[in-house]
């Protein structure tokens, strides 16, 4: 269970550029279902994603994650507590160029201390299942849109993550790429990971995917269903 | 501890790859700090080498030259000073000693004759340094002739070829015995050019010179510890010569490395960003940094330190041989004994590896410690 209380966060604070992006959220995301964050640009979905995967703190507000507070954690147990318990599917793919295919998927592993065999046979197991196998080796600015978010999905399973978090994954795919994307986040929710989206495509709500749909608006959680 | 290696593992494997992935900068960069290195390790490497040299033939020089000042200018020493030198508490052996300098026209260049103190050549017969022997094209069993101070011209036979090991300071070099010597120059018996002195303990040497000094005013007296310095002297004038040129090639490059390594551009900020979205921590981040910069500037040292080595002890050092050995027209040929010290290898990888590692991390660090969620907001 993932819980919000109050939280606010503002960028830039007491300075010109300061903007609001959270204001008093309260929000309640159930573990094994599907939950998207719904509104339009600027609405604070991502900040709201990023606040709830521990990659930026609450300016005011508590985030507990299994009824423990992960707002106030020191940055090492954070991202500790990150690596294990999320994967990340960001908006722009963020793969690293000049890396290949599998260098990018292995990447989350790098620091776990693995051994480096069972995290290429991981790796190669993920790719194969998103029938990317065969593009292992290739440099990853060499791969289409569809290809770079799988690839992106694949890097976020790396290590097993119970929950993912996917930031728009449908906005540079046309229909039929999101569509593929689409069933393998539902193959995703089938095993019983708790995803966590943000989307203004309605191809994402069409889909009979998600079951709890949050909307925003200027920071603020307007709607819940 | 098995974690601790696969985590290092990892780390590296992926600087590696990140270093690939921008070649023509890192080759570059590689370039630079192999010459760099080369430059650096070459003018050390020559410089002890001609030092070490020059200290191992020193080793049997005498301890003590004494020479006799006439107006302020070396003169002939009587022989009859040497049993005064021999009374002296400490001193165990004195000996005259008989050389001087001759130019030779057809080199047009000055010749050192010597009388050995032990096995001197025949009568007529002389034994020749191998740069002389060369400048004249002579070999052994080939006759030299010399016109003396007398005008005389005066034939000698070579007999043998001094070893090329103790070229530098045998290059000019011919022995002749005491009475081809003396008839050459015209000197006449009971005087020297100077008298050697051994002592019973080096140590010594100091306080037996202010005896003599005492006893024998009007003298000069010369430590073999002088002779040392003198020579550590000269090669460390050229050498430090050499290194305050290499400084500004130093300079420019720590210029050009600082640039490289701190300028962080907006991609490899935004690289930083995603490694700790992902699930790195800023220490991750650091380290495999740290591995990049460690990687490139080792290879550089050990390159550029490798062909330094190859470039002194089997080219020659051709690049600083004559800022660091000087100019002659009797140039010494002679192979430089090949050593590594420890010492000196330590400081160079210190000097060249730790400040470009140090660079890389400072702005590495600035960006790892931002939020992991400025890549989520681009």
């Amino acid at each position: 269970m993932i819980e919000l209380s109050s939280v606010d966060k503002t960028y830039n604070a007491g300075k010109a550029n300061e903007y609001r992006a959270g204001r008093g959220v309260d929000l309640r995301i159930k573990p094994g279902r599907v939950t998207a964050l719904r509104g339009p640009s600027g609405s604070g979905k991502t900040t709201l994603l990023g606040l709830i995967g521990g990659l930026t703190r609450p300016s005011s507000g508590r985030v507990r994650l299994d009824g423990r507070d992960i707002s106030a954690l020191p940055e090492r147990f954070l991202t500790e507590l990150r690596r294990a318990t999320f994967g990340f599917v960001f908006q722009q793919f963020q793969l690293i160029r000049g890396l290949s295919v599998l260098e990018n998927v292995m990447l989350p592993a790098a620091p776990t201390g693995e051994p480096h065999r069972q995290v290429v046979e991981r790796a190669m197991d993920l790719l194969g299942q998103l029938d990317l196998a065969d593009r292992a080796d290739t440099p990853c600015q060499r791969l289409s849109g569809g290809e770079a978010q799988r690839v992106a999905i694949a890097r976020a399973l790396i290590n097993d993550p119970p929950i993912l978090i996917a930031d728009e994954p449908t906005a540079h795919l046309d229909s039929a790429l999101s569509l593929q994307i689409l069933a393998i986040l539902g193959e995703l929710r089938a095993q019983g990971r708790t995803l966590i989206v943000s989307s203004h495509d309605p191809l994402v709500f069409d889909a009979g995917l998600v079951e709890h749909i949050v909307d925003l608006r200027d920071g603020r959680v307007v709607a819940e269903q | 501890m098995r974690a601790w290696i696969e985590r290092q593992r990892c780390l590296i494997d992926f600087s590696v790859a990140n270093l690939g992935r921008r070649k023509a900068r890192n080759l570059g960069l590689l370039g630079a700090y192999i010459l760099l290195v080369f430059l650096l390790a070459s003018v050390v490497l020559y410089g002890d080498a001609l030092r070490r040299e020059a200290r191992l033939l020193l080793a049997d020089a005498p301890d003590i030259v004494v020479q006799r000042l006439s107006a302020g200018r070396h003169d002939l020493i009587a022989a009859d000073r040497l049993d005064a030198l021999r009374a002296l508490r400490g001193v165990r052996r004195a000996d005259g000693r008989l050389w001087g300098y001759h130019y030779d026209p057809t080199l047009a260049a000055n010749t050192t004759l010597q009388v050995p103190l032990v096995n001197p050549p025949g009568p007529g017969e002389t034994v020749l340094g191998a740069t002389l022997a060369r400048a004249r094209g002579l070999n052994p069993g080939d006759t030299l002739a010399l016109r003396g101070d007398d005008g005389a011209i005066r034939a000698f036979r070579i007999t043998g070829l001094l070893s090329s090991a103790s070229e530098l300071v045998s290059a000019d070099l011919m022995l002749v015995n005491e009475a081809d010597y003396r008839a050459f120059f015209g000197i006449p018996a009971g005087f020297y050019t100077d008298l050697a002195l051994t002592v019973g303990n080096p140590a010594e040497a100091g306080k037996i010179a202010e005896k003599i000094l005492t006893r024998q005013p009007g003298s000069r007296v010369i430590l073999k510890d002088e002779m040392r310095r003198t020579y550590d002297a000269v090669f460390n004038w050229r050498q430090g010569l050499l290194l305050t040129f290499l400084g500004t090639v130093l300079a420019a490059f720590a210029l050009l490395a600082w640039d490289k390594a701190s300028g962080l551009s907006a991609e490899e900020r935004r690289e930083i960003g995603i490694l700790k979205a992902i699930g790195w921590e800023t220490g991750d981040v650091m380290r495999m940094k740290f591995w990049e910069g460690a990687l490139l500037s080792t290879c550089a040292f050990l390159a550029g330190y490798v062909l330094a080595y190859l470039h002194v002890f089997h080219g020659g050092g051709a690049l600083f041989e004559p800022i660091l050995k000087g100019w002659s027209v009797l140039y010494p040929k002679f192979t430089l004994t090949p050593q590594i010290d420890l010492m000196q290898l330590a400081s160079l990888f210190f000097l060249s590896v730790l400040p470009y590692t140090a660079a890389t991390l400072a702005p590495v660090w600035r960006a790892a410690t931002l939020d992991p969620d400025e890549v989520m907001r681009e």
